[in-house]
């Protein structure tokens, strides 16, 4: 895909995070929605994977510790063919599949459970070992929040990444600066998260906006490149980004759109899409 | 009389890795610093490319271990029962019950008998933490010959797997050539008419010593094994509730949320029946050594034989 048919998917798959959390009465548009470009890359750009075939054994994997965003994966699953678009409306809902937080035995397309902050990477470490031990030539990703890093088991992971120099491992920091109490600095800082990684002996890489593709293309190439250590990508992002009211805003991080709300977030969403198309 | 040959559980589990590693390439060992301890340290001999040292960092190890069986490998986890169970519970809730990942955890030092090292790493509560999690299989097997079947029935169960093992050496009570291990199957170790003794884990032989001294009183104790305490044989257990009347359960563990909780649990719902639960009493161990501290708090056939007396 060029630029910008990804930002155009990218913009579709907004729709699709912020309907299904308008239909839920629940979940977490603000991460999902600061996220979406790079869920946006891995799944059509970056990963080596098939719809059709969800566990083929190669496969690139994604672990998403970052559970709660589960609207912005399962979004971009349904737009990249692993299940119908029309389902991302049960989200959250009695009988849906698709679980308040990540289920890899239920969902089509997700490698790990996740939800509870600080075990994705650990998963991700150990898909990532397994390759090795197997000498097999699948990347593993992981994607998770900066208030997520607070967690200790992040920095046990880390450890084990960087001194099993895991280099088929890409652990990705979405920096939207906000946490559920309010800014990440005021809660209990995790800065400087770049330093953090260096120290646990990774190769670091700063993306200043992780909502454009061309930045985050130049990250995962330099990743893809890197060999011997395991690449932090830690890209600084908007949360809420594209709609509105909720960019920036704290208050987004887990609330649902009231039908008034969704109606603008949906007009904010469909002006970012005509714009693209004038393109 | 000849002398009884002893072997500490976590041996046997050390060499059963080993054994059955021989047979499953796909099985991965994975410690926290303690694999002397736990004696993974005979399987990193074996075969140190599938030995993968976490560090101190037990949390980790357990996502470690998800990861790895999700790609098709069988991976044991190993540290002692109080971080395997104690301070990872959430993470094997999380990481590995929730989505049912084919993860074997194998821990030792479980219980008392942990000795020296006192009350902080005296685990009495990892029963009763691993059976509330959904699909969890939790094994705590009497011997060496126990031992070496239940890791073999482990990697053959798909599906998480909690396995309890002691430091202290137990005598080796199950090798008759009759001896068959199945998972959730109980074992009925000696017939008798007036109670049943359950046990799970050291205590069992020891329960064995006090249903013979319970005889020379005219008290004839049956006697099961239960190495499975999840799924628990509830046929067994409700038979020998209604065939004896009273039933004693013992476990080096906690008297809550253990073998006599899940005994409980059973029995009142389908065979009520008067039940003694043997085992830590809602306390905390302390240092010394294993035997004397069994002893302490009545855990030895002497203790056992005493508080079913007291009991009956």
């Amino acid at each position: 895909m060029n630029k910008l048919e990804l930002q155009k998917t990218a913009n579709e798959i907004r729709k699709g995070i912020v309907t299904a959390v308008h239909s839920a009465k629940a979940g977490h548009p603000g991460g999902s929605l600061s996220a979406t470009e790079v869920f946006t890359y891995l799944y059509f750009e970056e990963m080596n994977i098939d719809p059709k075939d969800p566990k083929k054994p190669d496969r690139d994997r994604f672990v998403l510790s970052k559970g709660h965003t589960a609207p912005g994966l399962y979004s971009t699953l349904a737009h990249r063919g692993y299940f119908p678009v029309e389902d991302l409306t049960t989200l959250r809902k009695l009988g849906s599949y698709l679980q308040g937080h990540p289920s890899m035995q239920y969902i089509p397309g997700v490698d790990m459970s996740s939800g509870s902050l600080g075990q994705g990477i650990s998963a991700a470490c150990g898909m990532a070992l397994s390759a090795k031990l197997s000498n097999e030539s699948y990347r593993v990703y992981t994607l998770l929040g900066d208030g997520e890093i607070q967690e200790g088991q992040v920095w046990e992971a880390a450890m084990f990444a960087g001194a099993r120099k895991l280099d088929n491992l890409v652990v990705i920091v979405d920096n939207n600066g906000l946490q559920i109490d309010g800014r990440i600095e005021d809660v209990c800082s995790p800065y400087p998260i770049d330093k953090k990684f260096e120290a646990f002996n990774f190769h670091v890489i700063n993306v200043a906006d992780g909502n454009d593709f061309d930045q985050l293309k130049a990250a995962f190439d330099e990743a893809r490149a890197t060999k011997g250590m395991p690449t932090a990508i830690i890209m600084k992002t908007v949360k809420g980004k594209d709609v509105s009211f909720m960019e920036n805003n704290v208050a987004w991080h887990g609330t649902a759109p009231n039908d008034e709300q969704y109606a603008i977030a949906m007009a904010d969403l469909e002006k970012v899409g005509e714009a693209l198309c004038q393109k | 009389m000849s002398e009884v040959k002893k072997i500490a559980t976590r041996e046997s589990y050390g060499n059963a890795l080993v054994e059955v590693g021989k047979e499953y390439e796909n099985l991965v060992v994975l410690d926290a610093d303690l694999a002397a301890a736990t004696k993974t340290g005979i399987f990193k001999k074996a075969f140190p490319e599938r030995h993968i040292d976490c560090g101190i960092a037990e949390c980790n190890m357990t996502g470690i271990a998800a990861g790895l069986a999700t790609t098709g490998k069988i991976p044991f986890i190993s540290s002692f029962a109080m971080f395997a169970a104690g301070r990872n519970f959430e993470q094997v809730r999380n990481s590995i019950g929730y989505p049912h990942l084919n993860v074997k955890i194998g821990a030792t030092h479980a219980g008392i008998s942990v000795g020296e090292d006192g009350a902080s790493h005296q685990c009495n509560e990892d029963i009763a933490l691993m059976r509330t999690i959904p699909g969890m299989v939790v094994v705590c097997p009497s011997d060496d010959v126990e031992t070496k079947a239940a890791v073999r029935a482990a990697v053959e169960h798909e599906g998480p797997v909690y396995l309890r093992f002691g430091r202290l050496a137990v005598p080796v009570i199950n090798d008759r050539p009759d001896y068959k291990f199945e998972l959730g199957k109980g074992v009925v170790l000696r017939e008798g008419k007036d109670l049943t003794i359950i046990a799970t884990g050291l205590p069992v032989a020891e329960c064995l010593a006090a249903a013979d001294m319970l005889a020379k009183d005219g008290v004839n104790a049956k006697v099961i094994n239960i190495h499975t305490i999840k799924p628990l044989d509830t046929e067994l257990v409700v038979a020998a509730a209604k065939e004896t009347g009273k039933v004693v359960t013992v476990e080096e563990h906690s008297i809550i949320g253990g073998l006599g909780g899940a005994v409980c649990e059973t029995l009142s719902e389908q065979a009520p029946t008067p039940v003694l639960r043997i085992g830590m009493n809602d306390k905390f161990g302390e240092s010394g050594a294993a035997v004397p501290l069994l002893h302490k708090y009545g855990l030895d056939a002497e203790g056992i034989y005493n508080k079913i007396k007291a009991w009956i």
